[in-house]
């Protein structure tokens, strides 16, 4: 058998699978709100302790 | 010492500090309340709140007994999204979600209480999801929890009807299944594109062909349904939609594309085919621009409260609104809304009719007089006695009205739709022309020849120039605060020719900043002890007064005493003052006076009065000037004529002023209207407006805060950008135009496909280069034109 095959073969199963992965991301909700996981990660797990700038 | 005062903001909402200051740990606050939420907050290390932003949080208000209604087992489980015996989720929505900061706190909920397990913002929709543990915490308790750092959840009669609503993501299904395929089949077809016979090609293409077929089916079959239900439904109704050609032409790509690798007469077209339906879902996607935190489709329900207290044998018990019935005496605390029309049993009612007309001036009631739904309480507590129930009062009967039942896209022909008639009938006859030129001259081209015209006629170009062109327009008008609910609304406010304002609200400011005193001049005495009465009194009168007052000492009374509803006395060393309504201060020849006014009355001898005006909209006579060479202009007021001279001092001649409509009045006027052929355009922003807003071609809601509700429309406009409103419609226009241009555009694409098709030579490999070129130069096109447009607008 030709490589040709099993090349195509290789490639359209990789392809589905991330197809399979987007369904599955958009299903769970993932895209349904895309500002707020933005803001989520820039925020540390322990805030490093300073005082805050004094108001005015 | 003022000055000072004026320029300290409180550490913790932001607010001006105004009448105390409260020192904590070198910090300000306004009030208790923010000091006692920055205390929980450092108490449990959340101080980090107030570093991702300078002064996030709100004034955490009186709850009390507000939330009884959430230890009721059947409110309880209509609110919760899952509820098992040990676990509860629910979502609440807070207006107050505006920063990051809000987001960060909001999420480490269980640092204030480890009963909460999780929590999630939904930062768009100002939602949070809330996971807690059932058996020792309560719904009750994690809405107390919420208010009391100032994140009160809003619990509307809606949440109540609205049950769990699913979200619709079938768009960005088809459009991943016509990307994952256009992809794929791109790349299959390729080796064809250039190599068109070799040995190589000979002994692979058939199994690229199939594959390419197999990519094809869900494009055809899943992705592109619409297209071919919308043409039925078109075709049905005796309408050539822009739908019926596109539905062809995928049709054909699809059966002429199996034939021939069937027949083994070429390669198909399945490349143009999966990129066509791409593009056109990518359209849409891109035109279904939605404001998750805005609702256009609300009633009264989003206002109304879910429950209220009942009072039966001397006992209060919380029951849903629902359950109201004719009799029953309830009881109302302060901040809550009035949700049946009533009569005042107990207590003295000061009631904010301003979510039913836009006036936020509170009005006074004594028992025994009848109250309406819709309206706050806004001092203390009272009860009364229901005389209707929840649909029935004189407010919500106006939802009976069929108008709201209107889908107001029926009966309206888009541009595109207008020219996809000529369109598809000029294509259907060069097709036939074309077939029958080549069945004399050589029939076995003949077939080929029709099927490739209808291919490369498919008027992708077309369908893309709209909902790119609207779909840019509403991301910009968006940016300028201006929100309207679809494109479909932005191309008929191009066409209208009537433009109808609501007085109270829409052209005036809510506050009342304008009064003009008549009677004896008063003397610095007495004008300071004036203002230094005023100093002591929360009503919106005495604030506004004191306010427009000139800087004065102010002085420490020696008495103050404030009666609710008629007015205050106060005593300063040996002269009294009397602040208030007329009778109230011993004033008895007032003749009817439209106006609201307050009248002041020193050692008993009455001195005058102040009269307050609307104040009006900065830019309102600009605006109508403007607006007046174009557009039929009105006003319609639920209010009486007190305001007639000045309107018509500051409008422009031909301007029709009405007064005294009511809710209905104010439908049926436009719907006369429209009967004569007028479009209309209603401007409005109570709940009293919300007929007229659904009867119009467009209704647009005037906000002061477009995060508090505003009634059922087709667009919100931010107060601020009233006078904008004339250049907002001429934008409108002019997308029209571009739309316009780009037909222009894509006829040239189409004529140059058509040589190609009618001349017998389209291979696949120039309709796969001409459609993606004619789409993306349209999409290009549009988005710069209207890019240039967008820079014009403030």
């Amino acid at each position: 058998m030709s490589v040709i095959y099993v090349l195509l073969a290789i490639s359209i199963v990789v392809a589905i699978l991330f197809f399979v992965a987007f369904i599955i991301a958009v299903k769970n909700g993932q895209f349904d709100d895309s500002y707020t996981p933005s803001v989520r990660m820039l925020f540390e797990d322990e805030l490093v302790k300073e005082k805050p700038k004094k108001q005015n | 010492m003022s000055n000072i005062m004026s320029e300290t903001t409180c550490f913790h909402c932001g607010d001006t500090c105004k009448e105390e200051i409260i020192q904590l740990e070198e910090k300000s606050f306004c009030c208790f309340g923010c000091k006692t939420v920055y205390e929980l907050f450092s108490e449990n290390d959340l101080a980090c709140y107030y570093d991702l932003q300078a002064a996030p949080g709100a004034i955490p208000k009186e709850i009390a007994g507000k939330y009884d209604f959430l230890s009721q087992q059947n409110i309880i489980d209509k609110l919760l999204e899952f509820n098992d015996d040990t676990i509860q989720i629910v979502t609440l929505y807070i207006p107050h979600i505006h920063c990051s900061s809000c987001i960060w706190i909001l999420e480490n909920l269980h640092k204030l209480n480890p009963e909460i397990t999780a929590s999630q913002v939904n930062f768009g929709k100002k939602t949070v999801r809330i996971t807690y543990n059932a058996t020792t915490f309560s719904l009750k308790e994690v809405v107390l929890l919420l208010s009391k750092i100032g994140y009160e959840p809003y619990i509307s009669l809606e949440d109540y009807s609205a049950g769990k609503n699913k979200i619709n993501r079938t768009l960005i299904y088809k459009l991943g299944i016509a990307g994952f395929a256009f992809g794929n089949v791109m790349f299959l077809s390729f080796p064809e594109y250039f190599q068109v016979s070799g040995f190589w090609i000979e002994q692979y293409k058939i199994l690229f062909r199939w594959l390419m077929f197999a990519f094809s089916l869900p494009v055809v079959f899943y992705a592109a349904q619409d297209y071919f239900i919308s043409a039925y439904k078109g075709l049905r109704a005796k309408l050539l939609n822009i739908d019926v050609p596109i539905a062809l032409g995928i049709l054909v790509l699809f059966i002429r594309s199996t034939v021939e690798i069937i027949f083994d007469f070429g390669s198909g077209f399945f490349d143009s085919l999966t990129g066509l339906v791409f593009f056109l879902l990518l359209g849409k996607f891109f035109q279904q621009k939605t404001y998750s935190f805005l609702s256009f489709e609300r009633d009264y329900k989003s206002y109304f409260p879910i429950a209220i207290t009942k009072i039966s044998n001397g006992k209060e018990t919380p029951i849903q609104v629902y359950d109201i019935e004719k009799g029953d005496r309830l009881l109302i605390r302060n901040e809550e809304l009035i949700p049946v029309d009533g009569i005042l049993i107990n207590g003295i009612a000061a009631i904010d009719y301003s979510f039913v007309t836009g006036e936020s001036e509170t009005v006074q009631k004594q028992s025994g007089d009848k109250v309406f739904a819709g309206g706050k309480q806004t001092s203390g507590i009272i009860e009364i006695e229901a005389i209707k129930s929840v649909e029935q009062s004189y407010l919500t009967q106006l939802w009976s009205n069929d108008v709201f039942e209107k889908n107001k896209e029926e009966g309206f022909t888009t541009v595109t739709n207008a020219i996809s008639k000529h369109f598809t009938v000029t294509v259907l006859s060069i097709a036939v022309v074309a077939t029958i030129f080549w069945l004399m001259v050589d029939a076995s081209k003949a077939m080929n020849v029709f099927t490739a015209v209808l291919i490369i006629a498919c008027p992708c170009a077309i369908a893309l120039a709209a909902p790119f062109t609207f779909g840019n327009l509403l991301r910009i008008f968006g940016k300028l605060k201006f929100y309207v609910k679809n494109a479909s609304v932005l191309e008929q406010l191009s066409s209208i020719n009537t433009i109808i304002f609501d007085k109270t609200g829409t052209i005036t400011s809510n506050q009342k900043s304008t009064a003009s005193y008549d009677g004896t001049q008063l003397t610095t005495a007495e004008t300071t002890l004036l203002k230094s009465t005023l100093r002591g009194s929360n009503h919106p009168l005495s604030r506004t007064l004191y306010n427009i007052l000139e800087e004065q000492n102010i002085v420490t009374l020696d008495h103050f005493e404030e009666h609710i509803g008629k007015g205050m006395t106060a005593s300063y060393h040996n002269d009294h003052i009397k602040v208030g309504a007329a009778k109230f201060v011993g004033y008895t020849d007032d003749a009817t006076v439209l106006n609201t006014t307050v009248h002041i009355s020193t050692n008993n001898t009455y001195k005058g009065k102040y009269t307050f005006y609307n104040k009006y909209r900065k830019g309102l006579s600009k605006l109508f000037n403007n607006l007046k060479k174009q557009y039929d202009l009105a006003i319609l007021s639920g209010d009486n004529e007190g305001e007639l001279e000045n309107l018509k001092k500051l409008l422009p001649s031909k301007t029709k002023l009405i007064f005294n409509q009511t809710p209905n009045d104010k439908l049926e006027y436009i719907q006369y209207h429209q009967a004569e052929g007028a479009k209309v355009l209603m401007v409005g922003d109570g709940l009293n407006d919300a007929g007229a807003l659904a009867q119009s071609n467009i209704g647009i809601a005037l906000s002061e805060n477009v995060n508090v509700f505003s009634p059922a429309c087709d667009a919100i406009l931010d107060a601020s950008k009233f006078n904008q409103l004339d250049q907002y419609i001429k934008a409108s226009k002019t997308a029209i135009k571009i739309i316009k241009w780009s037909f222009v555009l894509s006829f040239i694409y189409n004529s140059i496909g058509l040589y190609f098709a009618i001349t017998g030579q389209l291979a696949p490999v120039i309709a796969a280069i001409l459609m993606p070129l004619s789409s993306i130069s349209i999409v290009v096109f549009t988005t710069i034109c209207t890019s240039i447009l967008g820079r014009k607008l403030k």
